[in-house]
This record gives structure tokens, C-alpha cells and sequence, in this order.
């Protein structure tokens, strides 16, 4: 006698803790086996590109720290960059020092929510308790900087917005002294925990033809084991003056990427402290009145002060009719922005490249044949971010 | 830099016959070609010994009403054994079809299903072409510029239905979009004005 034996379809999400926001992933089961798995994004699609293209230039900045929410500076600093190449304007070496800061704060802040909640995943409580409590004092940085916890809207083109407040930099390297133990600590729970290896080790292999072919990038490609770190190969800002090296992965599974991450941290640390020493007193925008507002006190004293403040934050600044991409290396892979100009002062088309678009797009690669249990593990080195897979 | 106007002599006398137009600029190469070409220029970019690019970073369009030949289709390729990017494009018709990128990139997948969703550009020999990040059930191509931004239709829960519906977008004030652009510098209506002035006088 023959049984007919029929394969299950699973809905997981939208609504699961460990789908890490809001994905919808249809499996087809075999047993426990998944046989195919078919993601559903888009909601939450707020349609940031159409936005973009209804505002002008500056009012665009904060709709970047809403793609990727947990390293809100380095999106803003893909746009800030993209308009800078188009206006043809220099930044001030004190901001790019801020500004490359704090996106070593953004890459920390990251690897922190991923590493832990993929240790959360897979099982182990602690790491989480204590990363976040990490990661609550480096969104203190942000918000003396920027004044907002999350959402900074703080780089510019030219530049950043304000100058950082007086005792920050000697927080910030308070910080970079005692956060390394920070990290050993979260090692010594996870890197030979028996458990978190059995549960990573092995699983969603990525081959370096298949990284290259699915357009992996950041850390999935660099644990595959592709040496490929945009701050090194095509840098920007002052990242050609810090020394920092690239982790890079051997296997290219759950395991080699988790310990790419904590690498990356260890390294983010050390650039910090960089700038931190480099750092000297200077302007923190471009000089450009066309471009950055005048401060508070011209406003007060000088005319032509005042109309360009009027003139900036009405009809802000135009951008010459120019097409761009510019790309930067964001916590999470590479995070682009192609921006066509038509000589207004609103973006004639905004492009935002996701790098957890196409990683998210290979989950059925790369869960085929595994076991249901390992859905999680793998989603959660994937390290998703619904903000910007859904833009 | 170099390199890159070594790379675009190479492909102008390589592809002679297919490439239309290239220019080095931001250190990038953008390549125009005619839409027949597509499959062959991506193929050789990717294998060629001298160019290799390997990862194509993403695919989309750019939407201009008012031309003949609606729609630019833009792929941009990063080759990282030259650490070189190349940025590729061709107008379409807006109801022309196009050919798939999914035979020679797996990643062109979901990138061409959101160009569809987005600007309801078609593929050919797309293994999968459904909506990507708009609503089940959704209708228009929200990036197309004649789609208003406040769009069509929109969902709430009802408490009569005891259900989620979709109903007509209504709003107290509709958007605003002014022009602050500085009349001395010439909007569209002071330049006309006076190009009419000119030409009474």
C-alpha cells in the first residue's frame, strides 16, 4: 500500500518574533524539512523614494535614517556624499572626522542588535541584556550630537549640522576604553558556546561565485570569504587615513559571519579612537553660504545672512542636472544612492540601494534542505532590517 | 581613472556596433546602449578577462513623461577584481517589453520584480514576475510620475464590516506643492511671461 504524502506550507510571519520585523516568509515543508521558501516584503513600504523625489534636498535627509533605523548616520552620509560629488564641494576635515565617527557608532550599534538577536535566536537571553545596554549609551552619543536618539537627521551635504557639544569626545573615548571588554564579554557567552555552535556552525553556506552572483555585500560576501570592504577599496571621506583591517570568513556560514561581526566591532573601535585623536578645532560645514545655513548669530547681524537662511529653508539649495551613484559601506553591506539632478532644488529620481534587499532575496537559496529550525538562524545572520529591505 | 578610460576604449572597439554613447565621469563609466543589445553587453562586461564585472548592484528606471521613449532602464554592475562601476542604461517605449538579466544574475530577480511593481515595466522570460513591495491587490505603478503622491485608495479597519477595507483617499487638505523657487532666477510662469513681453516688443 502507497501513503501520498502532501508537503506543508507554513506561514511564518508577518507577526513572529524571530522574523525580525515585519516579513512574511511562506514555507513549503517537507516534514521538517524546508523544501522552498518564498518571502513577501512590502509591508512596511512607506514609498520613501516618491517622497524624496516631492522634497527638496535637505528635507530628504531624514527619510534616510528611517531605512536602516538601527545605523540611521550612515544612510544620511550615502545621500550626503552622492550631493557633495554633484555640487563639487569640499568638507571640512573636522566633519568628516565627526561624521566618519559616528558611522563607526552606527556599525557598532548594528553588529551589537545583530549578534545579539541572533544569539536571541538561537536561544541565549543574556547577550541581548547586555549589548542593548551598550547600545542604549552609544544612542546617548547620537542624541548630544543630533538631539535625537534614533532618528538624527545630523549630516548635511557640506558637512555635518552642528558642532558636537562640549564633554562628548571625552565620552566617546571613555567608551572606546571600556567597550572591548564589552565585546570579550559577549565572546566568552557565544564564540564556543556549544550550543550557539551547533546552531550556526554549517548552516547557510554561501559559496564566493554565489555571494558575487546574489549581489551580497558587507558581511556576507567578506564571510565567504571575498576580502571586499568599500572604506578600503574606494574610500571616502577620511577613511584613507585610519588603519583599520577587513575580517574576512573562511566558510561562509552563520558562524564565520557572527565572527566577522564581532571583528568589525573590535576594528569600529579602533577608528573611533582615531578620529578621536585626530580631531582638531575647525568648522564642521562647508563655508558655502549657498549651500549650508549661516549660524544663528549672522542671522542677528549680516542681511545676506539672513536671506540665504530664508532662501535654504524655503526653496533650499540647487543641484546642477547631473545622474550619480554613490555608495558607501553601511553596517549591513553597500548602501547606495543614484541620484539624478534636474538643476532644482528637489531630486529629479533617488534611487536607494538596500544591501538586505538582495540578501533577503537569496533565503530561498540558502534555507533549501535545511531544517525549519534553522530558519531563524539563518534569517537572523542575514542581518535584516525591514526599513530598508521595504524602503 | 585611467583604467577606466582603458576599460572604455576597450569596450567601444570591442562592442563597436552595439554601444551608442559612453562618457567617464565621478569615476564611473555610463555605457548607453539600444535595448537589443542588453543580453550581449552584459554578457561580455561579465566574462571578459579585462573587465569582470562580476555583481550586478541593482536595476531601475528612471521615468521622464513628456519624451518619446518613456522610460530609462539603468543597471549598475561593480566588477571588484578592478574596483570599477559601471553604470549601463537604454529608453524604452512604455509599453515595450524587456529582456530578463535572471539567466546570467539569480539577484536580477527580485530588482526587475520591484522595477515592475514600481514602474510596470515588463520582462521577458522572468521566471516569476509578481508585485514586490506594494499591497496585495494593488493597482497603478506608484513611481511613475503621473502617480500622485498621496495615491489612490487607502486601508482601515471597519468597524460596520468588521473588516480591513480599501476605500477612496480622502483629505482635509489636499498636498500642497509650492513654488519657491526665486521668480528673479525664473520660474515657468515669470519666463513665460516674459518671453511673451519679448515678443510683443
Amino acid at each position: 500500500m502507497t501513503k501520498k504524502i502532501k508537503n506543508l506550507n507554513l506561514n511564518f510571519g508577518p507577526q513572529h518574533p524571530a522574523a525580525h520585523g515585519v516579513l512574511r516568509l511562506i514555507l513549503e515543508l517537507d516534514g521538517e524539512v524546508v523544501e522552498k521558501a518564498d518571502p513577501h516584503i512590502g509591508l512596511l513600504h512607506r514609498g520613501t523614494e516618491k517622497l524624496i523625489e516631492n522634497k527638496t534636498y535637505m528635507q530628504a535627509v531624514p527619510y534616510f535614517d528611517r531605512l536602516d533605523y538601527v545605523a540611521p548616520m550612515n544612510q544620511e552620509h550615502a545621500f550626503a556624499l552622492a550631493i557633495e560629488k554633484i555640487l563639487k564641494i569640499d568638507v571640512p576635515i573636522r566633519a568628516q572626522y565627526i561624521r566618519v565617527m559616528f558611522c563607526e557608532i552606527g556599525r557598532i550599534l548594528s553588529h551589537i542588535l545583530n549578534v545579539t538577536t541572533q544569539a536571541l535566536d538561537v536561544g541565549a537571553l543574556t547577550p541581548s541584556l547586555w549589548g542593548f545596554e551598550e547600545r542604549e549609551t552609544l544612542m546617548t552619543f547620537y542624541e548630544r550630537a543630533s538631539g535625537s536618539r534614533l532618528h538624527a537627521n545630523y549630516f548635511r551635504a557640506g558637512g555635518v549640522h552642528q558642532d558636537l557639544p562640549a564633554g562628548l569626545e571625552n565620552d566617546i573615548a571613555q567608551f572606546c576604553e571600556k567597550f572591548p571588554k564589552i565585546i570579550n564579554d559577549l565572546e566568552n557567552l557565544l564564540t564556543d558556546n556549544r550550543i550557539f555552535k551547533q546552531r550556526n556552525v554549517d548552516i547557510g553556506i554561501v559559496s564566493k561565485v554565489d555571494a558575487l552572483d546574489y549581489s551580497f555585500s558587507g558581511v556576507m560576501l567578506r564571510g565567504s570569504g571575498v576580502p571586499w570592504d568599500l572604506r578600503k577599496s574606494q574610500p571616502y571621506d577620511c577613511y584613507e587615513q585610519m588603519e583599520f583591517k577587513v575580517p574576512v570568513g573562511k566558510n561562509g556560514d552563520c558562524y564565520d559571519r557572527y565572527l566577522c561581526r564581532i571583528e568589525e566591532m573590535k576594528e569600529s573601535v579602533s577608528i573611533i579612537k582615531q578620529c578621536l585623536s585626530k580631531m582638531e578645532k575647525g568648522p564642521i560645514k562647508s563655508l558655502d553660504g549657498k549651500i549650508t545655513p549661516p549660524s544663528k548669530k549672522d542671522i542677528k547681524q549680516s542681511m545676506e545672512a539672513l536671506i540665504h537662511h530664508f532662501k535654504l529653508f524655503t526653496e533650499g539649495y540647487r543641484v546642477p542636472k547631473d545622474e550619480i551613484y554613490t555608495a558607501v559601506e553601511a553596517p549591513k553591506g553597500e548602501f547606495g544612492v543614484y541620484l539624478i539632478s534636474d538643476g532644482s532644488s528637489k531630486p529629479y529620481k533617488c534611487k536607494i540601494r538596500a544591501p538586505g534587499f538582495s540578501h533577503l532575496q537569496s533565503m530561498d537559496y540558502l534555507i533549501r534542505g535545511h531544517m525549519l529550525a534553522d530558519v531563524p538562524a539563518v534569517l537572523g545572520s542575514l542581518d535584516i532590517v525591514f526599513g530598508e529591505v521595504d524602503r | 581613472m585611467e583604467n577606466l578610460i582603458n576599460l572604455e576604449k576597450k569596450i567601444n572597439s570591442e562592442l563597436a556596433s552595439k554601444i551608442k554613447k559612453t562618457e567617464c565621469k565621478h569615476g564611473q563609466l555610463y555605457i548607453e546602449i539600444d535595448k537589443e543589445d542588453l543580453i550581449d553587453v552584459t554578457l561580455f562586461i561579465k566574462t571578459n578577462k579585462n573587465s569582470k564585472f562580476k555583481q550586478l548592484i541593482d536595476i531601475t528606471v528612471v521615468d521622464y513623461p513628456e519624451k518619446k521613449l518613456r522610460f530609462k532602464i539603468v543597471y549598475l554592475f561593480l566588477s571588484h577584481e578592478f574596483n570599477q562601476r559601471i553604470i549601463l542604461s537604454y529608453f524604452i517605449n512604455e509599453n515595450e517589453m524587456i529582456s530578463s538579466l535572471t539567466s546570467i544574475f539569480p539577484s536580477a530577480n527580485w530588482m526587475e520584480r520591484e522595477v515592475f511593481d514600481m514602474y510596470g515595466v515588463n520582462f521577458k522570460d522572468h521566471p516569476d514576475l509578481r508585485r514586490i513591495l506594494t499591497d496585495y491587490g494593488f493597482t497603478g505603478h506608484p513611481l511613475r510620475k503621473d502617480f500622485p503622491l498621496t495615491g489612490h485608495s487607502e486601508v482601515r479597519y471597519s468597524e460596520e464590516e468588521k473588516k480591513v477595507i480599501n476605500e477612496p483617499v480622502k483629505l482635509e487638505q489636499n498636498y500642497r506643492n509650492f513654488d519657491y523657487e526665486s521668480p528673479w532666477e525664473g520660474t515657468k510662469y515669470i519666463k513665460s511671461q516674459s518671453t511673451d513681453n519679448d515678443k510683443k516688443n
